[in-house]
Parts: C-alpha cells; structure tokens; sequence
C-alpha cells in the first residue's frame, strides 16, 4: 500500500499539525484544569500560527491525497488562510471576555481549533464523504461553544436550537449525498463531474436540491436563516463573532468547490437553486434588519444579506465569480470582526450592554471607536471608498460581466438590496454622532483592539493597495477551472 | 440443495443444541450446588446436605419448587414487557452457547465472528434486566435495572479491550482459531501468562458483567431487596436465576478460551493428550468458576461510585494501554500473525448495475 | 432459504420500524427500535456481512439504544400532552409529508443511473479469495478510508469534550472519595498505640 507513506501527507501537513497540537492540549488541559487556560490560550495563537506556516508552505501545484479525498490548490489554501486568521482573531477576541463572564473555560480555545480542523477539512474535501465529516467535524464543536456559557438561559438555548435545526440540516445534506451517489455510482467530485456529462436525472435534482439546502443553512442563507438571528443573540459575544466570521468563510469554499468541481456540467440546475437563495437571502437581510434593536441581532441580519451577495458570485460559477467571492469572504472577515471587535467592548458598569441604543452618543465619549465602527457600517453599506465596496463590486462586476439576463438581474437586486441595507448600517452611525451621550464604556481589552486595528486598517487601507488581495485571490480561482 | 436436505441440516442442529443444552443445564445444577457448598465452606457452614446424598440434589429440589409456585403477575405491572424479560434474558444467555468450541470441532456454529458474536448477545442479555425493572413497575427493581444497565455498559467496554488483545494475537476472530493459536508451549503458551494483566481485567469484569459479587449492585439484597427481580416469582424468577447462571458459565467458557487455551492440555505429551478435549475444557471452566464463587465468598461488595471509578478510571486505561502495548510489540517483534495471502492490488472494474 | 429469512427479517423490520412511530408507550417505541436493529443486523447477515451485523448489535443494540432507553424510561414522557399540538401542525406537516411523497415517487419512477456513472471505474468490491470479511474492512479502513477514519476519531472527541464542557460540575462541599490519598495514608503517622492502664483511662495529653 503506497498510498499510505508518510511523505505523501505533507499537503494535510496544516491540518495534521493542528489536531496533533490539539490532543497534546487536551491533555495539558485535562490535568491542569482551568488553571492551565492562559497556557492554552497562547498555544491555540502557537499552534494557529503553525498551520497557517504550514498552509503557507504546501505548494500551490493541485494535488490530492488520501486517495483523492483531499485536495491541496491554491483555492485552498488561499480560503485556509483566512479560516485561519478568523479563528484566531475570534480567541483573541474572547480573551477577556470570558473570564469577565465567570465562565473560563480551558475547553474554549480547543474547542474552536477542533471546529477549525473541521472548516479545514471541508475547503479541502474532494468527495462527499469528507465534505460531510468536515462539516460536522466543524458543526458539532460550533454547538458547543455556543452553549458554553451554560448558567446563561440564552446561551444554553442557543447551543440547543443550533444544534436540532443544525442537525436537521445535516440530514438533509445526507439526504442529499445519497440521493447523488445514488444516481452517479460515486461520491468523489471529480467523479460525479464525469458522469454527469448527459441530461441529469430527475432524482439528481432532487439530490442537488437537498445538497443545497443543507449548505445553505451552514452558510445562513434565506430560508435556512431562521436560527441565526437567536444563535447569535444568545450566544456569547465572541462566539457569535466566531459564527459569523470563519465558518462562513470555510462554508462558502465549500459550496464553491462542491457546485463548480462536483456539477460544473449542469450549471443551469444549481444556478436557479443559488440565485433564488441569493434573491431571498438579500431581501430578508435587509428588510428584517430594520427593525432591529439588538446589535447582534443586527449583525445577524446583515451576515445573511452578506451571504446572499456572496452567493452572486457562486451563481455566475465562472471563474471571475469565484474570485469575487473570495475577495468578499476576505473583505467581509475584516469588517465583521472589526465590528464584534467593538460590541465585545460595550461593556458599562460591569455587564455586556448590546442594543443600539446604548451606542448613543458614542462619538463624544469614544472618539475612536465611534470612528472605526463609522467606518464598518459604511463599509458594510458598500460606501466607496471603503474596502467593502470593492468587494461588491467585483461580485456584481462579474453577475454583469456574464451578461446572462438572469445574473444581470440578480446584480441589479443585489444593488437596491445594499441601499435599504445603508438605511440601517448608517443608522447606526446616526445614533452615535448626534444622539444624546450615554455614559462611557470601559477599556477595550487588549486582544479585541488588536483585532479592531488590524480589521480598521484592512477596512480603511484596503484601496491604497488592492492589488495582494485580488491577485491572490484571481490565482486561487483560477486553481479550480484547471 | 433440495427441501429434505434443509430438513437434515436444521434436524442436526437442533439436535445438537438440545444435547448441548441438557448437558450445559445439568452441569449449571451442580455448579450452583458447588457455588453454595463453596460459599458455605468459607463461612465454616455445611450448606445444603438434606436433598440427596450429600444435599447434591438440592438445586433439582429448588428447580421443581419454582416450577410448582404460582407465577405472581403485580396489578400495576405492564403485563407484555415483564413477562418477556426473563424469556429473553434466558434465552440470550443460551443463545450466547452456540458458538463455544468444548473440543475441536465440538460447536454448533463455528462462526468467523464467534468473539463478536458473543459479545454482541451478552450486550443483549441488559435489556432483559433493564425490562424486567421497568416493567415491575416499582421502585426498587427499577432501581436496580438502572445500576445494572450502567454497570453492564461500562464493564463491556473493558471486555471489549480485552478481546481486542487476545484478537491481536490470535489473527482471527473463530473461537476454534484462537484456541489454537495457543497451541504451544502447553500451560505456558496460553495468554494468561502472556496477557496477564488482561487476565486480570477480563476476570475482574466478567464478575461485575454478570452482577456476581463484589459487583451485585443490582441486586444488593441489604438496599433493593432483590434489585430487577423483587416483583418476580417462579417460574419467571426461575428464568431470570437460570440466565444469570447461564452467563456466569459464558464468561467461564469465554475465560477458558481467550487465556486458558480451551480445550488443549496443559502438557503437550502423553499421557495428558489421551485425554479427550472436551474434559480439560470443563475442567478449566470449572476452575474459572471456583475462582468466580470463592470471590463471592470472601470479598465484600463495592459501592456504586467504586464500582464506576474502577471500570471507567482504572480498566479502560490500563486496557488502552495494553491494547497499544501489545500491538506494538507485535509490530516490532515481528510476531503479528500473519494473513493468508498478500493483498492483491484494487481492480478497478466498471461499476455494474442494472 | 436465504430469501424465507430475507421475508422474514425485512417483514419484522418494516413492522417493528412502523410500531416505533405507532406505539402510544415510548418505552414500547424504543423497544420497537431495537427489534428493527436486531433485524437489520440479521440482513447484513444474509449478505455475508457478518462483521458489520455484529457490530450492528454491538454498537446500536447493546450500546445506543439502551442510553435511550435508559432516557425514555427516566424522563416519563407524557405523550397525551405532547400530541397536543399535533392537530394544530397537521396541515403543514401533512403538506411537507406530501411533497416528500410526491418527489419520492418521481425519484423511484424515473429510477435510472445515468449512463456516464456505469463508465465510472470503482474499486471492486467483490469479496477476495480466502478472506474473511472482517479482514476485507480492515484491509480498506485503515489505508484507503484512513482519512475518514481519523476525521470521524476527532469528531467523536468533540462529542466527548462536549458531554464534558455542558455538564461536567464541580461542585463545592461535596466530599470525594480520594482513593491514591487513601492509599497514600501511612499507619505510622495516623495512628497510635497505647496501653491503657486498667481504671486509669487514658493520660490528658493524648487524649
């Protein structure tokens, strides 16, 4: 058995480094107990580090491993590297918080290494055998950490609701999957591609559809949206930034790699599936987050109106879309967590405040933050020349570009959709700089301002020098239409 | 192959299996006799020496005492389940006896997964208990269905370790195959000496698998009067004493087998090879389950928080362990058994289907 | 014979699966579940998968279902009071069984494969020469599927970590047995032997 020789792991190097590192940490945790937390907070950072080297390492040439379950390309790697950063800016965010809370937990940062094996696994899974165990690799640890403030009713209710309706999903992505293999005789992808060359079959469809659904409730995508608005507003603040931030990343490389390397043949058929969702994920993003008053909640909002302009450029399945969307996903990383960056700080005489309200005034008593979260929201809006415009830019540039009436069509509602998302994200700025002051809020911790200004700097900078972002990001698509 | 042919081979082995149960219920009646002379002998009392020559009639006695009493059902209890307990129970536990080699060739289905096999019906036997505590509708006996079912559950995974080492040795999962593995060296080729802490553990987990003491938990006359069988009477409670005595002597026959080599003679050599195999296989049995009833006798029961600290805490790692200490052992020392034939390289074929 | 017991299990499996839903006692439920597993195990048999059958039971039998059982009989499940939003649920349940009915049946009445999947080259499956099939899984399992093997590994240690992080509670005041302490405890400093003077008792001092 060649197949199975040490050297011809080196692609999965990243992703063996983390789930070594993380039995090692399991063990130090289990001995130490909670005492060991500021240990295992630094080696998560260690060992995060480590993979993204790793990631960084592994040469860009497209190759497959264990027996063509897992693939290396640039695609992947380019999408590891930002599954990477986000977890790692979502521990660094939580790093005060916890303790805070009173619900320090050495479990937390392993957690969210385990979650992040798994997001790791599904950008890289080649059939759907790997795709689903990445998935769940990532869901199941996402179910915990978002009941890991477990005296908190709401914290406990949103680990439970995200785990029925996650696990439901999963049964549909199941259902899904054996539809498929059923109808093609296989469940690698580049297999599926290859005996899809004719008309598709009715139960193929059916498959597809099922496929869809489960994807689209891990990506938050109307009408699977209805647990994120209570997941996030229930679960702590740091994990809610987690949510929204990597995961989405890793799921979005998978819907891409799974559509495009799995269906490529029978475009029209998912088209009509991811446009719909797209349609539907914009329009209920925008139009529910106006009457919004928790800040989470909001957020929750506009994470799946982002998904549904994301899923334009999945729509297009060229080879432009698929840059776009990595260029959002990456955009979209920086303003989110710059954004949770800030809501972790609202913290005012001793307890977490999150409604809008409380944000009033913010301009006089926090000049900076007030001026960073400005800039999110605008960016958020697609205001130019914030980096968030660019990244809707390249998406729409390239529904156009198509020049399908269909596509054209969803860009342009894709455009009316961010001018009602405008309303509510430069509301929010409103409050801030001409409500009454409110009194001020403590010190941000150490770990979230990092994370605020390294997103701030993205977010503001990003036009001076696009050109890393969207070269990278060209080279990685391109790795998938070989 | 033609209908009367089926006739035979299905006439055959229900032949059997009545020779095999005769046998097997008569041998249970004496090793209840000796369990309580045991007992008795331990605690300087005679114990039972009225029924027959020296009381050795005694559980022939009990036998046609339950059989004779009327089956009290309790009014509230849910009438289905709680009479369908104890058939499964016995049932399973005889079941379990299908695959036991007593000598070369002396089984009545030499399955490839005789070992899975069994473990797979001894897991069955917990919902005869765990029914039968349900069904009683009463508190202590559900009680006592709910200790033994954890109980159960948690000494299997041990077990199961331990099979898992003997298998690694063995090669195969055919009973007849791992006996003969141990063909060699007479006494000092079985796995007890090679795997004695595994010999240890299976020992140890086959008293709390079968809620023998110190592992009577279940039971615990002095707490839950008689834990899952409070509610039952004759020939019920009959069936319930049968089963758990049937799967005493399993655990006797599965000990004889993983670690005292079967039906092999402790000296390879004349004169102790004329003897045929299927005497050193209940001798040892018997061995085993003097072991089992001098335990009862002299070791005091454990409480319900020991009981789980020892299983979970102490067995299953020293078993994980000694499940990767013996696989690399083999793998360096070069003493893995090996498999029939190299693999042959994947064809890779056209999918057919119709 | 082997298509009198294929009748035979499938048979009970269909019915013991439709009583899972039916039994009005979820306690009979899962016991219905169990008789499906038993079942289905006994179908893996008659297609010469042994290993699996076993592990069927092993797993599922001995294992799963008794935790749920374990759970069910605990948690005395009122299954009047949970029917009482079942009228009002009926409609869009109904609508959403229908449609699940309606694709089923156009899935099975167009059931082709297409043809492009027959050219697909798979790995034979066809059961090898002299090897039993427990070594046929093994032989795959730990060198082609190693990956999925592993990954399913980590996802079972978050399961593990889960249980533990939700409900594991140290609780203060509660007095443990700490059995290594007990162990630990040298007769020599804990105890002391005295002779005691008869209708003296014991001198202040130690006392």
């Amino acid at each position: 058995m060649n197949t199975f020789m040490a050297s011809s792991f080196g692609p999965a190097l990243p992703e063996i480094i983390l789930a070594i590192g993380v039995l090692v940490l399991v063990l130090v945790g289990a001995f130490m107990g909670n005492r060991s937390n500021w240990i295992i907070g630094t080696a998560s950072f260690a060992l995060l580090a480590a993979a993204l080297l790793a990631v960084g390492l592994t040469p860009p040439t497209r190759t497959t491993i264990f027996a063509g379950s897992f693939i290396s390309d640039d695609f992947a790697r380019y999408m590891k590297a930002l599954v990477l950063l986000g977890s790692a800016a979502a521990i660094a965010l939580s790093s005060d918080f916890m303790e805070r809370e009173g619900f320090a937990r050495f479990e937390y940062p392993i957690l969210i290494l385990l979650s992040t094996i798994g997001m790791m696994m599904m950008i890289s899974a080649n059939d759907l055998i790997a795709l689903y165990l990445g998935l769940e690799l990532q869901s199941l640890a996402a179910y915990v950490i978002a009941a890991i403030h477990r005296d908190n009713v709401r914290s406990s209710e949103a680990g439970l609701k995200y785990f029925v309706l996650g696990a439901l999903s999963s049964g549909m992505l199941l259902y899904g999957a054996s539809l498929v293999y059923g109808f093609t005789g296989t469940v690698s992808f580049p297999g599926i591609a290859s005996s899809l060359q004719g008309e598709a079959s009715i139960g193929l469809i059916l498959g597809l559809v099922f496929l869809s659904a489960g994807v689209a409730f891990k990506l938050a995508a109307a009408p699977f949206h209805m647990w994120t608005p209570d997941v996030y507003e229930g679960a702590p603040t740091p994990v809610t930034a987690f949510f929204a931030s990597a995961p989405k990343a890793a799921a979005m490389a998978m819907a891409v790699r799974l559509f495009i390397g799995g269906f490529p043949s029978i475009t029209e058929s998912w088209q009509q599936i991811i446009v719909f969702v797209s349609i539907l994920s914009m329009v209920i993003g925008a139009f529910a987050a106006i009457g919004q008053t928790n800040v989470k909640r909001l957020m929750a909002y506009s994470s799946i109106g982002n998904v549904g302009y994301a899923l334009i450029g999945l729509a297009t399945g060229t080879q432009a879309g698929v840059q776009g969307i990595i260029i959002y996903m990456a955009i979209y990383l920086a303003m989110t967590l710059g954004t949770f960056a800030l809501i972790i700080g609202m913290r005012r005489g001793n307890q977490y405040v999150e409604t809008i309200a409380d944000l009033s005034g913010a301009a006089q008593t926090h000049p900076w933050r007030a001026f960073c979260l400005a800039m999110m929201m605008f960016s958020l809006a697609g205001i130019p020349p914030l980096a968030g415009f660019f990244s809707k830019f390249y998406i729409f540039a390239a529904a156009i570009q198509t020049g399908q009436m269909m596509l054209v069509v969803l860009a342009v509602i894709g455009v009316l959709t961010s001018v009602v998302g405008a309303f509510y994200y430069i509301r929010v700025v409103k409050i801030m700089y001409f409500d009454e002051p409110k009194p001020g809020f403590e010190k941000l911790p150490d770990g979230a301002q990092a994370v605020l200004i390294a997103c701030s700097v993205v977010v503001v900078f990003f036009w001076l020098i696009p050109s890393p972002l969207v070269d990278s990001a060209a080279h990685a698509a391109r790795s998938l239409f070989h | 192959m033609s209908f009367t042919d089926i006739l035979w081979t299905v006439g055959i082995a229900a032949l059997k299996s009545v020779g095999l149960l005769v046998c097997l219920l008569v041998y249970i009646a004496f090793a209840l006799y000796a369990d309580r002379k045991v007992w008795a002998a331990v605690q300087m009392r005679r114990g039972p020496n009225v029924v027959g020559p020296w009381g050795l009639l005694q559980s022939f006695a009990d036998l046609t005492k339950f059989f004779f009493k009327e089956p009290i059902i309790p009014a509230s209890a849910n009438k289905g389940v709680f009479l369908l307990a104890p058939f499964i129970f016995a049932t399973l536990s005889l079941a379990a006896w299908a695959v036991i080699p007593l000598a070369e060739g002396w089984a009545i289905a030499d399955l490839n997964v005789g070992v899975l096999y069994i473990f797979a019906i001894s897991s069955l036997g917990i919902y005869g208990v765990i029914m039968g505590g349900w069904a009683s509708n009463s508190k202590y006996p559900f009680l006592g269905a709910l200790r033994s079912t954890a109980q159960m559950v948690s000494y299997e995974v041990s077990i199961g370790f331990v099979i898992v080492t003997v298998l690694m040795c063995a090669g195969s999962l055919n009973l007849t195959k791992i006996v003969e593995s141990q063909n060699q060296y007479g006494i000092f080729g079985w796995y007890w000496l090679w795997l004695f802490p595994m010999f240890v553990v299976f020992f140890i987990s086959a008293l709390a698998e079968t809620n023998r003491p110190p592992f009577d938990l279940p039971e615990a006359e002095s707490e839950l009067v008689a834990g899952y069988m409070v509610e039952y009477s004759s020939t019920p409670f009959l069936l319930f004493m049968l089963g758990e005595y049937v799967a005493i002597m399993l655990m006797c026959a599965m000990g004889t087998i993983l670690f005292l080599g079967g039906w092999l003679p402790p000296v390879p050599y004349a004169p102790f090879t004329w003897v045929p195999g299927v005497v050193w296989f209940v001798l040892k049995a018997s061995l085993f389950f003097f072991m089992i009833s001098m335990v009862k006798a002299f070791v005091p029961r454990y409480r319900y928080d020991q009981l789980m600290r020892l299983g979970w805490k102490v067995f299953l790692p020293i078993s994980l362990v000694m499940v990767i200490l013996v696989a690399t052992v083999l793998k360096v020392t070069d003493l893995a058994p090996k498999s029939p034939e190299p693999p042959p390289a994947p064809v890779a074929t056209k999918a057919v289907i119709q | 014979m082997t298509a009198l017991f294929f009748y035979l299990f499938s048979t009970v499996a269909v019915a013991s699966a439709f009583m899972v839903i039916a039994a009005r006692n979820p306690v009979h439920s899962v016991l219905y579940l169990i008789l499906a597993f038993v079942n289905a195990a006994g179908l893996f048999i008659l297609l010469g998968a042994e290993f699996l059958a076993m592990l069927l039971v092993v797993v599922y039998v001995g294992a799963v279902a008794v935790l749920f059982l374990f759970v069910v009989m605990m948690l005395d499940v009122d299954f009047a009071e949970l029917r009482q939003g079942f009228l009002q649920y009926l409609p869009i349940g109904g609508l959403i069984g229908l449609i699940f009915l309606v694709e089923l049946v156009l899935v099975v009445s167009t059931w082709s494969i297409s043809p492009d999947a027959l050219q697909v080259p798979l790995a034979s499956n066809a059961p090898l020469e002299g090897i039993t099939n427990t070594e046929a899984i093994g032989r795959v399992l730990y060198t082609r599927y190693a990956y999925f093997f592993q990954a399913a590994g980590l996802i079972l240690l978050v399961a593990m970590i889960g249980a533990i992080v939700l409900t594991l509670r140290e609780r203060a005041g509660v007095k443990r047995q700490d059995i290594s302490a007990q162990n630990a405890r040298d007769p020599k400093e804990v105890l002391t032997l005295h002779d005691v003077p008869s209708r003296k008792g014991l001198p202040e001092s130690v006392s």
